[in-house]
């Protein structure tokens, strides 16, 4: 591995990209073409292209499989949890209108969060997959 | 407050519990989690149930975007009735299972596995309780995929090739039902089936709507295990831990079942399926998945297996109850529904338990064990004897309503069927009965103790819910005439 | 010949999944029966995509000077059913790894072999 030094630089230097761009995706989605989905796996192709190049060692280190089972789990809890919370303010599960004084506010915060709980599941069971195949037969 | 926003708890509750229920240390607090979840979701059922018993309809539109243009849980009692056996058998299969998979599953996996287990029922109940297809479609995805994985997690080394065989041909019935939702979204540009049945008509004609019509009929009958579409469940069920066999014997199927309802008589109604083919093939095809897969159940050397077959036959009964398109036909299969996960879940549950003690599901080696293990055999009797439809037993009743409809649409061959089929189910019944009591005990020396009592206490009550609803069919019967009626476009 | 190539869209898509299809049914390489699934799926994913184009339409975005957007919602169904695809290509897999582990093969013939054998 020691020998891919364009790999390597090139490497550091796309992955604050595409990490850059992936929360670019998650945040618009609101507004624009994106969302938790696109935008989770962006998100985890940038740890997929570290642990090609460094390898899957220092790319678990980086990310250990127990924190990512965690947020797999925690993203649907986010997504469920903002629907429990309009349930408790009085509204229809997912109706995000209660979440704010204006209806218009409260979409755009409900939508956001929504996504973002969708984003943090959809990276981390990118991961797990990518992980679990990759480290088959290792150990 | 919890009342009126009941049918989306039952959908909510399963599918908040089972992320926290992977990350669950140990082996009882997954199982306790799962418990309760189900026993909630069961009272939240029985309360929904009793809501809509007198037809009326709950309405809940999620993220409070109005009907058509939202997602809308649309629940009468055809659904209501589905999801309460739906969360009845989780919650009576869930104190089953303890015991159960302790022995057949390794330690780590336990608490995935009751994860697996919350989110294929919250995917069963999400099915019975939407009112828009495409939903459905999604939560048929969701409770395929964990069965897929479920199914996986057995013993031996088959359960991956029966995983897999499911997975692919599940997978293919799915995308079938896609391509069906696509075309007639094409046509009517409305995904809710309520809207959907008023806007349909108009469109009768297409070869597009015709084509859609094929495809979801398809795909669905791939997810029921409509003869002779039903190569991956005679694998799947004996390869699966036996609570799981279980729980998907009486649920899943049932389930494409009610989705097969809603399609072919509140979807497009009688007024196009009496244009095409498909009650003479719902009748021909049940007829020969009675016929057929009760011979193969009497060859066979598996107890699960012989089981699974008699599955396949019982679908061909309900199948029956579909293509006579007439009130008592459908009352029949929607009683049958019923009392088939009633009978279905006694026999898999007893057999599951000789198989917690003997470790194989081999009817050879049960020689003589029935005199052992008494309680257990007796709940495989009586379980059996529901099966073959003896007066008494929940069987007779839906095969009662059944003959009726036969014999209302005069078709005499298919009620003859109907009773050939009950003599076949008496000889496969009879060849585990005769291994287990006749036979002598293997001259191995080994006895076996009694099944443990978490293992006894479900099998029996779901064998006495067999005798109740055999002499009191009150509950069922009422319940599905009214379904009949609310289901739509079925002459009465 | 006009009939045909005004439904192109249609054409390519009856084509990938009799494609796909027949991957499945004939192969018996189970990673290549999964190829073929996905290949199914995602024609009708096409179908979709396609069926959901207005003609004139643009991007499903408001903006000033356009009247005609193209339906977004076979797209959000779509998204869905793509992450659908994902989870069963990955389960279908993961089945095939462990599989292989347990049965040292992946061809369907050998596997029935071993376990008619055994």
């Amino acid at each position: 591995m020691k020998h891919d030094l364009i790999l390597r630089v090139l490497a550091k230097l796309l992955i604050p990209v595409i990490v850059l761009f992936a929360l670019y995706v998650q945040f618009h989605g609101d507004y624009g073409p994106g969302g938790g989905f696109q935008a989770g796996v962006i998100f985890s192709v940038a740890f997929i292209f570290y642990a090609l190049v460094f390898g899957l060692d220092s790319a678990e280190r980086v990310i250990p499989a127990g924190v990512l089972r965690v947020l797999a789990s925690l993203g649907v809890l986010i997504y469920a949890g903002v629907g429990v919370i309009t349930l408790f303010k009085g509204g229809n599960f997912l109706d995000y209108d209660v979440l704010s004084q204006n209806p218009v506010a409260g979409q755009h915060l409900g939508i956001l969060v929504i996504e973002l709980g969708v984003g943090i599941t959809v990276s981390a069971v990118m991961l797990i997959i990518f992980f679990t195949f990759a480290g088959r037969g290792r150990d | 407050m919890i009342e009126s926003h009941i049918s989306l708890l039952l959908v909510v509750i399963p599918l908040l519990a089972a992320p926290v229920t992977a990350l669950l240390p140990g082996v009882r607090l997954p199982w306790l989690t799962a418990l309760l979840v189900s026993w909630v979701c069961f009272a939240l059922a029985i309360w929904q149930f009793a809501l809509v018993m007198d037809g009326s309809v709950i309405s809940y539109e999620l993220g409070g975007w109005a009907p058509p243009w939202g997602i809308e849980y649309r629940i009468d009692i055809v659904n209501a009735f589905v999801a309460l056996i739906v969360a009845g058998m989780a919650a009576i299969t869930l104190p089953y299972a303890l015991r159960s998979v302790e022995q057949e599953i390794p330690k780590h996996q336990i608490p995935l596995f009751y994860s697996m287990f919350l989110l294929c029922m919250d995917g069963l109940l999400g099915i019975t309780l939407t009112g828009d297809i495409f939903n459905l479609f999604v939560f048929l995805e969701i409770s395929s995929l964990s069965s897929y994985t479920l199914i996986s997690m057995g013993r031996q080394r088959r359960a991956l090739t029966a995983a897999y065989q499911y997975l692919i041909m599940g997978t293919i019935g799915a995308t079938f039902l896609l391509i069906g939702i696509g075309l007639i979204y094409a046509e009517t540009g409305t995904l809710n089936m309520a809207d959907l049945s008023n806007r349909l008509p108009a469109v009768f004609s297409h070869h597009t709507v015709h084509t859609a019509f094929a495809f979801i009929v398809v795909g669905v009958a791939l997810k029921l295990a409509m003869f002779p579409l039903h190569l991956w469940l005679p694998n799947a069920y004996t390869y699966a831990p036996s609570a799981i066999t279980v729980f998907l014997a009486a649920t899943a199927t049932k389930v494409a079942v009610y989705v097969m309802l809603r399609v072919v008589f509140t979807v497009f109604s009688t007024g196009f399926t009496s244009d095409t083919p498909t009650d003479d093939m719902f009748l021909l095809l049940g007829v020969l998945g009675v016929l057929v897969a009760s011979f193969y159940a009497i060859y066979q050397g598996d107890a699960k297996r012989l089981l699974a077959y008699s599955s396949v036959a019982q679908i061909g009964y309900i199948l029956l109850g579909i293509g006579f398109a007439s009130a008592l036909g459908v009352t029949a299969a929607v009683v049958h529904i019923f009392n088939h996960a009633l009978m279905k879940g006694a026999l898999f549950m007893a057999v599951g338990a000789l198989v917690y003690r003997i470790g194989s599901s081999h009817i050879t080696q049960f020689s003589g064990v029935g005199r052992q293990m008494p309680w257990t055999f007796g709940a495989l009797v009586l379980g059996g004897l529901s099966l073959i439809g003896v007066p008494g037993t929940a069987g007779f009743i839906s095969k009662w309503y059944l003959v009726l409809a036969a014999i209302e649409q005069q078709a005499w061959l298919i009620a003859a069927v109907i009773l050939v089929g009950s003599l076949l189910a008496v000889v496969y019944v009879w060849k585990m009965v005769e291994v287990l009591y006749f036979r002598p005990a293997s001259d191995t020396g080994e006895t076996y103790r009694e099944a443990p009592l978490s293992l006894l206490v479900p099998t029996w009550l779901l064998v006495i819910a067999n005798i109740y609803f055999g002499l009191n069919a009150d509950l069922t019967v009422g319940a599905a005439t009214t379904a009949v009626q609310v289901l739509g476009g079925i002459p009465q | 010949m006009q009939f045909i190539l005004d439904h192109y869209n249609y054409w390519i898509v009856i084509f990938l999944m009799m494609v796909g299809f027949y991957t499945v049914i004939s192969r018996g390489n189970l990673i290549k029966k999964i190829a073929g699934l996905n290949m199914f799926q995602t024609s009708v994913f096409l179908l979709y995509i396609s069926i959901g184009n207005v003609s004139g339409g643009t991007t499903p975005i408001i903006a000033e000077g356009f009247r005609a957007y193209s339906n977004p919602l076979p797209h959000v169904l779509i998204l869905t059913a793509i992450v659908v695809g994902v989870a069963t290509t990955a389960l279908g897999l993961a089945l095939v790894v462990r599989i292989r582990e347990a049965y040292g093969s992946i061809e369907e013939e050998e596997i029935h072999k071993q376990d008619e054998s055994f």
